[in-house]
């Protein structure tokens, strides 16, 4: 009996090491490869600590079983090892487990760099935000500029408005305003590993370099309420030339009054 | 010196050597007691049958994520209140299960398990003092539970079926802040602050005494570094709730009067944590110039920290126990203590990486960051010395050393997925996913769950001069070990496939509808679990009528409170204890002097023997 739980201790790493391993080809695994270019400077930093981390289980998970194995063999005579430690191991196992992290630490300076820091932000982007997406209870609503115009902080007349609908351009590097209207949300796009609280009173610029035209799901993942679950929306990345052919046609459908077409049809 | 030897098995009961006292009532004795062993107990049967109904929240949750919008099996015909939603769980109720889930396991399990019940139970006997040092704040601590559980409760009530509190248990505002925000955010959430407000004041009044207990009534001989690692942990947590637990009350209280004009129309309404120009649901939009993120910072300055007080007093008890297990010293003394210091210590500067994604300046991410990869090390510290004492011990494999293999065993997955959210770039896609759920499970559960299930056992002959069934132990660890993996694990892959928490219907998304197999094996893998509590609960109650009677030492244990009679009685020593030793030293030249594998921390040295342990 007393084999079968230090086998017992063994086994279950071994379960779940083989489903991590069998995960992505399941599609338990990231929804997608990452489809933007950050996205990819994160999966890479994923994978380094996933590496390191599973080193790490499976060295510690076998040294456990291990020791319980030699418990469980051990000559029932013998007394146990009389040992207050070793000065020399805490010292190893404490320097060696520093470096790593240190090392993990620093590799993740730049990225976040890049993510985060408006000054890091590509020239194209800083002062030229695409949209405005304000998330509110649970939708999320999108303020583009007149085009041609600049998007500013507060409404303008002439600004377009979509509702859980994105449009934005594809292979190069965008950013939005966002905001929330009444409680805390966040902007989620598991494809693009994007993720970003609106958080009440404050306007973030997000910003993103989407490599493929496509949907993409939109989601919210702060709690904001009974309905957050359904704060479901789509990020469209399309040609430079299909987001403004797509501007211009919800510009003629916003100021779309029903008079002008029915006499054109009349007159025919 | 004296040699003072308790003349071990002929009392069967301890006599009060020091107080006489007046034969007390039922309701002095067993109630309104003011003995720290009775109140350690009470603390114990609360926490244990709060476990029961948390964990009945969570199956309800795990319900919903497997067979969404179906009418849940017996309970939903059973109450009323799920009679308007047709038997199914309305989202609304949905969000109010995880957040009361949340906060009965944390507030009314965890955090007064290990320093209510063991803290309050051990601290005195394993240092050899009588009681605690404020026996009646020691009283009012366990008794501000129950306005707290009353609290907590009745907020299910003050708002009807659909309006429990339902914020989540860091009931982030403004949606916590303003009753529109939600049908959660009226009484309910006001009843919840005040429920929370005061648990603190209990583990504060905890706290308190326990700091002051151990630094003053240490027996004769009881030098620091003598102390086992389960009192060096509840000394550190007590610290730890001194220092952060006023943080999080001034944040309460600042959240109550932003809300108290729900309750009292005409009381106060300020706003710390509302901007202006807000329009929640359609309502006039919001005055003032209040600050969101202030809540999170006050916030998680006090949980992170919390998230340690839920931690260390496990991982002192798992030291003892496997000290005593592996009839070894515990490998590595001092730094293990000096881990737990340091895990103390940097857990006052690592909150922001509750808020990497919150909009806060990315300096401090950076910043937080690194002092988050820091606390790590300790910890790795830790289970590097854990796997040291096990290593060419005689082991001992009953349930109490399994439960605390688990938990070393189990730390070490919610160790190691924290790494992952430590770095703010993988973060950012990890927050707010069930990568998270999986990590703080692990480590709640997986470790700190499982050290408490070996306390239990571990400590019970001591509790009730009876012992636990092992047999049943081991059935309730397999199935609790299982199904805890079977449950949890795949969190992670869930959470890399990008499933978000708190939702109460991920299907709705294309992207995660083929996850839903996986979540319908989570939930047979939580029932399982959840059901092998009642072996756990089944067996603590028919232990303490029907178990085997035991003497003072069952373990062969070495800590002072195994010198004590089983149970102690009032006043717990029938000797004056006087230590000689530190409380490890299993299997050493003295004990084999003796003929035995162990020492107990209060039998003078052995003649001829030379002492080399007295310093190590």
């Amino acid at each position: 009996m007393k084999k079968f739980w230090a086998l017992f201790f063994w086994f279950w790493p071994l379960v779940a090491l083989y489903l991590c391993v069998i995960a992505p080809g399941r599609n338990w695994w990231f929804p997608s490869k990452p489809l933007s270019t950050l996205g990819h400077q994160i999966d890479g930093l994923f994978y380094l600590i996933l590496i390191i981390v599973t080193v790490t289980f499976v060295g510690t998970e076998f040294a456990l079983g291990y020791a319980l194995w030699k418990g469980a063999t051990k000559n029932p005579s013998s007394r146990a090892w009389f040992s207050h430690g070793s000065h020399k191991l805490e010292i190893v196992w404490t320097i060696v487990p520093a470096f790593v992290l240190v090392f993990i630490s620093l590799t993740q300076l730049d990225v976040l760099a890049d993510i985060r820091v408006l000054s890091r932000f590509p020239d194209s982007v800083k002062e030229a935000p695409v949209a405005e997406v304000m998330a509110r209870q649970f939708e999320w609503r999108i303020r583009y500029p007149k085009p041609g115009t600049d998007l500013m902080t507060s409404p303008q007349p002439g600004d377009l408005y979509y509702v859980n609908e994105v449009h934005v351009p594809a292979a190069v590097p965008t950013m939005i305003n966002l905001r929330t209207q009444d409680v805390q949300h966040a902007f989620f796009v598991p494809r693009l590993r994007v993720k970003q609280d609106a958080v009440p009173g404050l306007v973030i610029p997000v910003w993103f370099e989407i490599e493929e035209a496509g949907d993409y799901e939109l989601l919210c993942a702060e709690l904001c309420g009974w309905g957050h679950y359904k704060m479901k929306a789509r990020i469209v990345a399309e040609s430079p030339e299909g987001v403004s052919a797509y501007l211009t046609r919800l510009e003629r459908e916003q100021n779309e009054d029903g008079v002008q077409e029915a006499e054109t049809a009349s007159v025919e | 010196m004296a040699t003072i030897t308790p003349a071990l098995e002929t009392h069967g009961h301890g006599h009060d050597h020091a107080h006489g006292h007046h034969e007390q009532t039922f309701i002095q004795k067993y109630v309104f007691s003011t003995d720290h062993k009775v109140i350690g107990i009470q603390f114990l049967i609360t926490t244990l049958l709060m476990l029961m109904v948390g964990g009945a929240l969570a199956l309800a949750v795990r319900w919903q994520l497997a067979f969404p919008w179906e009418n849940m099996p017996i309970v939903g015909k059973l109450f009323g209140v799920f009679q308007g939603e047709g038997g199914q769980i309305s989202p609304e109720f949905y969000t109010m299960l995880f957040t009361m889930h949340a906060s009965v396991m944390i507030f009314l399990v965890i955090i007064p398990v290990l320093a209510g019940a063991f803290g309050n139970f051990l601290i005195p006997l394993q240092i050899g003092a009588d009681d605690m040092a404020f026996p009646v704040l020691n009283m009012l601590s366990y008794w501000f539970m129950w306005p707290a559980i009353f609290c907590f409760g009745y907020s299910f009530i003050a708002g009807g079926a659909t309006a429990g509190p339902a914020n989540g248990w860091t009931s982030y505002p403004v949606l916590s802040d303003i009753a529109s925000a939600s049908p959660s955010s009226g009484e309910a959430q006001t009843w919840w602050l005040f429920g929370l407000t005061l648990v603190g004041v209990s583990s504060m009044m905890g706290s308190v005494n326990y700091m002051t207990t151990i630094i003053n009534m240490r027996a004769p001989g009881m030098t620091l570094f003598r102390m086992p690692l389960t009192i060096w942990s509840m000394f550190i947590t007590a610290i730890l709730q001194a220092f952060a637990l006023p943080v999080l009350t001034a944040a309460g209280f600042m959240l109550v009067f932003d809300r108290l004009h729900t309750l009292i129309p005409t009381s106060i309404h300020s706003v710390f944590f509302v901007p202006a120009g807000l329009v929640v649901n359609n309502a006039a939009p919001t005055v003032g110039g209040g600050q969101p993120l202030l809540w999170q910072h006050l916030f998680w300055f006090y949980s992170h920290p919390a998230v340690y007080i839920m931690l260390l007093p496990a991982m002192g008890m798992v030291s003892d126990m496997l000290a005593c297990m592996c009839r070894k010293p515990v490998f590595g003394y001092k730094p293990m203590v000096y881990s737990m210091a340091a895990i103390a210590g940097l857990g006052f500067i690592v909150w922001g990486h509750h808020m990497f994604t919150s909009g806060m300046n990315p300096a401090l991410g950076m910043t937080f960051m690194t002092s988050t990869m820091m606390i790590a090390l300790p910890s790795a510290i830790k289970v590097f010395n854990w796997i040291g004492t096990i290593w060419d011990g005689d082991i001992q494999f009953n349930a109490v050393f399994l439960n605390c293999a688990a938990f070393v065993a189990l730390f070490i997955v919610g160790g190691l997925s924290g790494i992952f959210m430590a770095a703010v770039p993988v973060d950012i896609y990890f927050h707010d996913t069930y990568f998270i759920v999986a990590h703080f499970h692990y480590v709640l559960f997986g470790a700190t769950l499982f050290g408490v299930f070996a306390g239990v056992q571990f400590w019970f002959p001591k509790m009730w001069g009876r012992e636990m069934h092992d047999g049943v132990q081991k059935v309730h660890f397999v199935l609790t070990f299982i199904g805890m993996n079977g449950t949890f694990f795949p969190m992670h892959l869930l959470g890399i496939a990008g499933m978000p928490r708190r939702y109460a219907d991920p299907y709705l998304h294309g992207y995660l509808e083929h996850l839903l197999p996986m979540n319908q094996f989570m939930t047979i893998s939580a029932i399982i679990m959840g059901f092998a509590q009642f072996l756990l609960l089944g067996n603590f109650f028919y232990s303490i009528f029907y178990g085997k009677k035991v003497g003072r030492n069952p373990w062969n244990a070495n800590g002072l409170e195994w010198s004590a009679p089983s149970p102690p009685g009032h006043g717990n020593f029938d000797v004056p204890p006087v230590c000689y030793r530190g409380p490890y030293e299993y299997s050493g030249p003295e004990s084999e002097a003796l003929g035995q594998d162990f020492i107990l921390q209060t039998t003078a040295p052995p003649a001829g023997v030379k002492v080399a342990a007295a310093h190590h």
